[in-house]
């Protein structure tokens, strides 16, 4: 079947089968490989990446279903200010050692701040529930959200 | 992990899809796709061929009547916990959506999946049950009402027939005295234990109280429920009496932690209940 997407801001016509998920189109046929796959099965929340502008797990959404849409993987938030500004906040409280959830963390992690504003470590906890990190326990990832917030809310960091 | 292959199809209308379905008995309908997909990938169900309805912009409808309120089987959780028909129940349906998996899954996941699946553990049956809601269905004969009490079926059973869809729920603004839930998950975002959502009655409306986490799909609590009615002021050890005994009947085998846990959601619903309504 014949798909036509966004996908980083760019229009892409693909040949696709209809049982192919997401997460494979973005994989193997768009070679995007940021985007990671945990589970396969919406367990873990690796996957995740935004569809016309709110996240999703990309291994539980059928390619086909985003004809017209716009897709944002990791990859296309290079040049997005507050995107950077929680990255420098993941590098700087450790929240991440192999990496493999870093990507679903830091789509969730934007979504979590664009609905929020400020939120406190309890609410992030809460959010964070569904994206699984086998390395660090949570704290660094944590923290670096909260920090990432205040900055961008322009208030001090709490430290 | 891939599932086996299926053709797929796409419906903009609800007149095209019900004609879809009326053509052939191998198609399935497939909504969020939050639960669907996760079971062809695990090759636990299989499809011929999958009917996609999420273009069908009258499902996604939520209507609000003086006495009644229409809510579209694609409402998605998400929408619904950022405030959809917030204020009809006095903030139920929002605290059932916020509570149900993680953000992402909520953001494509629909009231419409979850009932017609009819997972035993599933949030959405309870609390339309609790609530007395109506399934509205519609197939190429026509249009069908069932109250939730006969559409829910069993586990993974329901009273929906091969060629129908279901386009939403009706639900009586009835005048509820307050309402409460009690779930206990093993850690939040997962499938309950146990989940109970109580709605009080009031101005000779009927106290109505329900049941996931059985082993059969949700389940009404009506002994304790009418005890409500008889004595509002009955005490914990009465209403855990009535309880216990709806339990028996509500789910058969259930083990002692699972009697636990179904004991302490549904007198935790019950207290949040009377405690709102002041
Ligand atoms: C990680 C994870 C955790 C979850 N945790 C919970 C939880 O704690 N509680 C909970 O309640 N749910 C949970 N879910 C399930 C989620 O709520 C699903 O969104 C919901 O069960 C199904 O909705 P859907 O729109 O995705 O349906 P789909 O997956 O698209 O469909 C489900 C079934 O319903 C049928 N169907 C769907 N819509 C219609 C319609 N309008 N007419 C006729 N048939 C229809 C389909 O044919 C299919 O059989 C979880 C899911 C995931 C992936
Ligand atoms: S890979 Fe998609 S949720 Fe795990
Ligand atoms: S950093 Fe290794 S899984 Fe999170």
């Amino acid at each position: 079947m014949e798909l036509t997407l966004t996908i980083n801001g760019k229009t892409e016509t693909l040949s696709v089968d209809a049982r192919d998920s997401l997460s494979d189109v973005i994989r193997e046929k768009l070679n995007l490989t940021g985007t990671h796959v945990g589970c396969d099965h919406g367990a873990c929340g690796a996957c995740t990446v935004h569809l016309d502008g709110i996240p999703v797990r990309s291994c539980i959404v059928l390619a086909v279903r985003c004809e017209g849409s716009e897709v944002r993987t990791i990859e296309g938030t290079r040049g997005d200010d507050a995107m950077n500004v929680i990255r420098r906040h993941f590098h700087e409280k450790h929240a991440l050692q192999c990496g493999f959830c870093t990507p679903g963390m830091l789509m969730m992690a934007s979504d979590i701040i664009r609905r929020y504003g400020r939120p406190d470590e309890k609410q992030v906890r809460s959010e964070l529930s569904g994206q699984i990190c086998r390395c660090t326990g949570y704290m660094g990832i944590v923290a670096a959200i909260v920090a990432a917030a205040d900055e961008l809310a322009g208030e001090p960091a709490a430290g | 992990m891939k599932p086996a292959s299926f053709d797929y199809v796409r419906a903009t209308t609800l007149e095209e899809a019900v004609g879809v379905l009326a053509a052939d008995d191998g198609v399935t309908v497939i909504a969020g796709g939050q639960s669907l997909l996760p079971m062809l990938n695990l090759r636990v169900t299989a499809a011929e061929t999958l009917l996609d309805i999420t273009r069908l912009e009258e499902l996604k409808a939520v209507r609000e009547t003086g006495e009644q309120v229409f809510i579209g089987a694609l409402v998605t959780h998400a929408s619904i916990e950022d405030g959809i028909a917030r204020e009809a129940f006095g903030g139920l349906l929002q605290r059932v959506a916020s509570k149900i998996a993680y953000r992402a899954v909520r953001n494509l996941g629909t009231v419409g999946g979850s009932v017609v699946l009819s997972d035993p553990s599933a949030d959405w049956p309870a609390c339309l049950l609790a609530l007395d809601a109506t399934a509205v269905l519609a197939s190429a004969s026509g249009q069908r009402r069932v109250a939730l009490s006969e559409f829910l079926v069993d586990a993974y059973e329901t009273a929906l027939e091969p060629g129908e869809i279901l386009t939403g729920f009706e639900i009586s603004r009835r005048n509820a005295g307050g309402w409460g839930v009690g779930k206990v998950a093993r850690k939040s975002g997962a499938f309950a234990d146990s989940l109970a959502v109580a709605v009080l009655g009031r101005a000779g409306q009927a106290t109505r109280i329900a049941l996931s986490g059985t082993a059969s799909c949700a389940q009404p609590m009506a002994r304790v429920a009418a005890l409500l009615d008889e004595e509002p002021g009955a005490q914990a050890e009465q209403l855990a009496r009535a309880i216990r005994a709806d339990i028996t009947d509500a789910h058969e085998e259930a083990t002692p932690y699972q009697e636990r846990c179904h004991l302490h959601t549904v007198m935790s619903a019950i207290t949040e209940a009377r405690q709102s309504w002041s």
